[in-house]
C-alpha cells in the first residue's frame, strides 16, 4: 500500500533500457485520483518510453510501479490493461480496417456486454461525429476523429485511470482544442483520473492540474500547471515560436 | 529501371527509361507529328532490344535441345524454333509499346479501373451469387447424374476435389485472413488428420465418424504445437517458420517407416459408412438397407455430401466467430497487435485459438482426405498443397469466404478442366498437348489477378456490428498496403 490513499498512480525511481541505452533514468511521480497530470518534454525524451513502461511493455528494469495500492511492474501487459487502466497509445493505433463500431467493440473486450450500449451512448454524447461515423472503416477517418475514436475505444473499457500519448500529434489546432475539451469534461463530469503526455505543452499545462518536465529520460521540474507554465525554462524551452 | 523508379527525384536528378517517357507524354499532351516519328523509333528499338534479350535467353532454354543417345546424350540444333520465339518477342513488344506503353492513348486504358467497377456492384451480386451457388452445392450429385450421365463420376470426383479445397481454403482463411498469421505450413495439419484417422483405423480399427474429431482434435494440437514457439513472429519470419514445420512432419512421416510406413504409405483406410452402413454391394449394404439398385455412383455421392457438410461446418463456424469477441480479437490482432495489447486482448491466447482452429479444419479435411482416396503417402502432402491453398485464400481475397469459393472453383476446376482442352489441338496441330501447358496459364491467370485486383477476387469486407443499418466497405477503402 503506498503511503496516500489518494494516489493512484505512483512511478517510483524507474529505469528502462531499449538494450543498453537507458530511456528512463529514475523516474518519479505520482498521479492523485481525479486529477489530470501531465507529462511534457521534447522528441526523445522518454515520455513514450515512461507510457509504455507503465503498461508493462518494455518493462521497467529498476524501480516500481504501483497502480491502485499493488505492484505492477512486473505484470503482463494485457493484465495491466484488466486492473481499470486503458491507454490511447502513440499514433492512435486504431483498427483501419475495422468499422468505428467494431473499433469501439473491440474496447469493451474486458466489459460485460450489458453494459456495451450505455457505454456506447457515453462516448457518442463526449464525440457526436463517431456516431456520424458508426459504420466507417476506421482507417478512413480523419486525423481528428481517429484521436476521438481511441479515446473512445480506450473509455469502453470504464478505466479508472486513462493514459493518453500525445493526443495533439498531427492535428489542427481546432481539433485539439475539442479534444482537450472532451478530456476536462470526462475529469470534471465523471472524475476520471488522467495521465497525459504531451508534446503540445501550453495546452497540455493549462488543462491539467499538475506537469511533469522531462529531459533525457529524466524529471527535471514538476508543478501545477499553472506554476509550470510561468516558468521562465518551460517557457524558453517548450512554448517559444508560437502558442500552437 | 526498376532502380530509377525507386529514386526520388530531385531537381538534379532526371527521371530515365519509361517514367522521363511517362513525363514527357504528360507534358506534351498534344502529340505533333515528330514527336509520333520518335515513338515509333524508340518503339522499334525497345523491341529489338526485348528480341536480343529473347535470343541470348532462348539460345540455350530453345535453341539446343539434348537427346538421349546411344552413349550419352545427343546435342539437337532448333534454329526455327530459336527463331519463332525471337520474332515472337519482337512482334509482341513492339505492339505492346505502339498500343499500350508508348501510345497517346494507350489502348485498355479504362481495363483496370472496369474490372474493379465489377467489384462495387457486388454486394447484392454477391448475396445473389452465394444463393446460387449454395443451391448448385446442393443439388450438384442429382445435376450432374441427370444432365452428364456417362461422365457424372469424373465431375462429382471434381466437385469432391473442388469442395476439399473450398474447405482447407476456409479453415487457412481463419489464420491468414483472420487473425494475419501468415502461414506456408498449412499442409501438416491437413497430413496430421489424414495420419491421424489412417493409423487409428489400422491400429484400432476405429471408423470415419468416430475417427473425425479425434484427428480434428490432434491437428488443433500440434497447431499449438507449432503455435508456440511462432507466436513473437509475424510476417516472412512467421511465413518461414511455418514453412519449415510443414517439412518438419512431411519429413518425419517420411522417415519414420515403423510408424507411418514412409514412403509406401497407409493402405486399405476405411470407407465411411451411412449410420453403420456400407457404401457397398453387400446383403446390409446402403443400397440394399433402402431396397434400391446399387450403383457405384452411390459412393461419391455420399462423399461429396461429407465434404460439402464439412465446409458448410466450417463456414458457419467462422461466419459465427467473427461475430464473438474472439474473432473480433482475430481481426484487430491483423490490424495492430500492440493496440489489441493496450486494450487487454491476451495475444498470445488469441494466436493460438486462431492456429488451433484453423488446423482442426485442416485436420477434418484430411481425415476426409484419407477416407475418400482409402491410401495416403507423404508425398499428397507436399509444400506446393500449402502453396495452393494459401493462393486460392490470396487470390480469393483475404478474409472473403465467397472469394475462397470462386478461387477454388477458378484453380482447382481451371487446372482440371485444362486437361480437356483437346480442340486446342486443331489450332497448335497435334503435337500440341495443352496438359503441358496448364501450369503456365495457371501462373500467367495469377498474374493478372494480381494486376487488376491486387487485393484478391473479392475485397469487401462485411462489417460484424452495426448500430442500424449494413454498410459495405469498398475495396477502395481497403487500399493496398494500409493497416500494416
Amino acid at each position: 500500500m503506498s503511503g496516500n490513499a489518494q494516489t493512484l498512480l505512483e512511478v517510483r525511481g524507474v529505469e528502462t533500457y531499449y538494450g543498453k541505452i537507458a530511456a528512463l533514468r529514475g523516474v518519479d511521480l505520482s498521479v492523485d485520483r481525479g486529477e489530470i497530470v501531465t507529462m511534457i518534454g521534447a522528441n526523445g525524451a522518454g515520455k513514450s518510453t515512461l507510457m509504455m513502461t507503465i503498461c508493462g511493455s518494455p518493462q521497467a528494469r529498476t524501480g516500481q510501479i504501483i497502480y491502485d495500492g499493488a505492484d505492477i511492474t512486473h505484470v503482463p501487459t494485457h493484465e495491466i490493461m484488466r486492473l481499470g487502466i486503458a491507454q490511447s497509445p502513440e499514433g492512435r493505433r486504431i483498427f483501419p480496417r475495422m468499422t468505428v463500431m467494431e473499433n469501439l467493440q473491440m474496447g469493451a473486450a474486458l466489459v460485460d456486454p450489458k453494459l456495451f450500449e450505455d457505454d456506447l451512448r457515453r462516448v457518442f454524447t463526449l464525440f457526436p461525429r463517431l456516431k456520424e461515423r458508426i459504420s466507417q472503416r476506421g482507417g478512413t477517418l480523419s486525423g481528428g476523429e481517429q484521436q476521438m475514436l481511441a479515446i473512445a475505444r480506450a473509455l469502453m473499457s470504464r478505466p479508472k485511470l486513462l493514459l493518453l500519448d500525445e493526443p495533439s500529434l498531427g492535428l489542427a489546432p481546432l481539433i485539439v482544442k475539442q479534444i482537450f475539451e472532451a478530456i476536462r469534461e470526462l475529469n470534471e463530469n465523471e472524475g476520471l483520473t488522467v495521465f497525459l503526455v504531451e508534446q503540445n505543452a501550453f495546452h497540455a499545462l493549462k488543462l491539467a492540474h499538475r506537469g511533469y518536465v522531462m529531459v533525457n529520460g529524466n524529471v527535471t521540474m514538476s508543478g501545477t500547471g499553472a506554476e509550470l507554465l510561468k516558468r521562465e525554462e518551460v517557457r524558453a524551452a517548450y512554448l517559444e515560436g508560437g502558442r500552437h | 529501371m526498376a532502380a530509377s523508379e525507386t529514386q526520388v527525384p530531385t531537381s538534379t536528378q532526371k527521371p530515365v527509361g519509361a517514367q522521363a517517357q511517362s513525363e514527357a507524354r504528360r507534358a506534351a499532351p498534344h502529340t505533333t507529328e515528330a514527336a509520333s516519328k520518335n515513338r515509333l523509333a524508340a518503339s522499334l528499338r525497345d523491341a529489338a532490344l526485348a528480341a536480343f534479350l529473347a535470343g541470348v535467353l532462348g539460345f540455350f532454354f530453345i535453341g539446343l535441345r539434348t537427346d538421349l543417345a546411344p552413349g550419352g546424350l545427343d546435342i539437337r540444333a532448333r534454329w526455327g524454333a530459336w527463331l519463332t520465339s525471337i520474332a515472337i518477342v519482337f512482334i509482341g513488344r513492339l505492339a505492346l509499346n505502339v498500343f499500350v506503353f508508348k501510345a497517346a492513348h494507350p489502348v485498355g486504358e479504362g481495363v483496370g479501373a472496369k474490372i474493379a467497377g465489377v467489384g462495387k456492384a457486388a454486394p447484392k451480386l454477391g448475396k445473389w451469387l452465394t444463393r446460387a451457388l449454395f443451391i448448385f452445392a446442393l443439388a450438384l450429385p442429382f445435376f450432374f447424374t441427370t444432365f452428364f450421365p456417362g461422365r457424372d463420376r469424373q465431375f462429382i470426383d471434381l466437385a469432391i476435389l473442388i469442395m476439399t479445397y473450398i474447405m482447407l481454403g476456409w479453415g487457412l482463411n481463419i489464420v491468414v485472413g483472420l487473425a494475419g498469421l501468415l502461414d506456408l505450413g498449412y499442409v501438416a495439419f491437413y497430413a496430421v488428420g489424414a495420419y491421424s484417422f489412417a493409423l487409428l483405423a489400422q491400429h484400432f480399427e476405429i471408423g470415419f465418424w468416430a475417427a473425425l474429431p479425434l484427428a480434428g482434435l490432434l491437428a488443433a494440437f500440434w497447431g499449438i504445437i507449432l503455435g508456440f514457439p511462432v507466436l513473437r513472429l509475424r510476417g516472412d519470419y512467421l511465413a518461414i517458420v511455418t514453412l519449415a514445420f510443414g517439412e518438419i512432419i512431411r519429413i518425419v512421416l517420411l522417415n519414420w517407416y515403423s510408424f507411418t510406413g514412409g514412403p509406401n504409405g497407409i493402405s486399405g483406410i476405411p470407407k465411411p459408412t451411412f449410420f453403420g452402413l456400407e457404401l457397398g454391394r453387400g446383403d446390409d449394404g446402403f443400397a440394399a438397407f433402402f431396397g434400391i439398385e446399387y450403383d457405384p455412383i452411390q459412393r461419391f455421392i455420399y462423399l461429396y455430401y461429407i465434404i460439402f457438410a464439412l465446409a458448410l461446418l466450417t463456414n458457419l463456424v467462422t461466419l459465427r466467430l467473427r461475430k464473438l469477441p474472439i474473432g473480433r480479437a482475430w481481426e484487430a490482432l491483423r490490424e495492430d497487435e500492440i493496440a489489441c495489447r493496450s486494450l487487454g486482448i491476451n495475444t498470445r491466447n488469441t494466436k493460438l485459438t486462431a492456429f488451433a482452429i484453423g488446423a482442426m479444419f485442416g485436420g477434418f479435411a484430411g481425415s476426409f482426405f484419407a477416407t475418400r482416396q482409402g491410401f495416403i503417402s507423404p508425398e499428397s502432402f507436399t509444400f506446393i498443397e500449402s502453396a495452393m491453398i494459401l493462393a486460392i485464400v490470396v487470390l480469393g481475397g483475404l478474409g472473403s469466404q465467397l472469394g475462397i469459393v470462386i478461387a477454388s472453383i477458378v484453380m482447382i476446376g481451371g487446372i482440371e478442366m485444362l486437361r480437356n482442352l483437346g480442340f486446342l489441338t486443331q489450332i497448335f496441330g497435334p503435337g500440341f498437348d495443352p496438359v503441358q501447358y496448364r501450369m503456365l496459364i495457371f501462373g500467367l491467370a495469377m498474374v493478372l489477378i494480381m494486376v487488376w485486383k491486387p487485393r484478391g477476387l473479392v475485397t469487401t469486407r462485411e462489417p460484424t456490428a452495426a448500430l442500424r443499418e449494413k454498410k459495405r466497405i469498398g475495396a477502395d477503402m481497403v487500399a493496398q498496403g494500409e493497416g500494416h
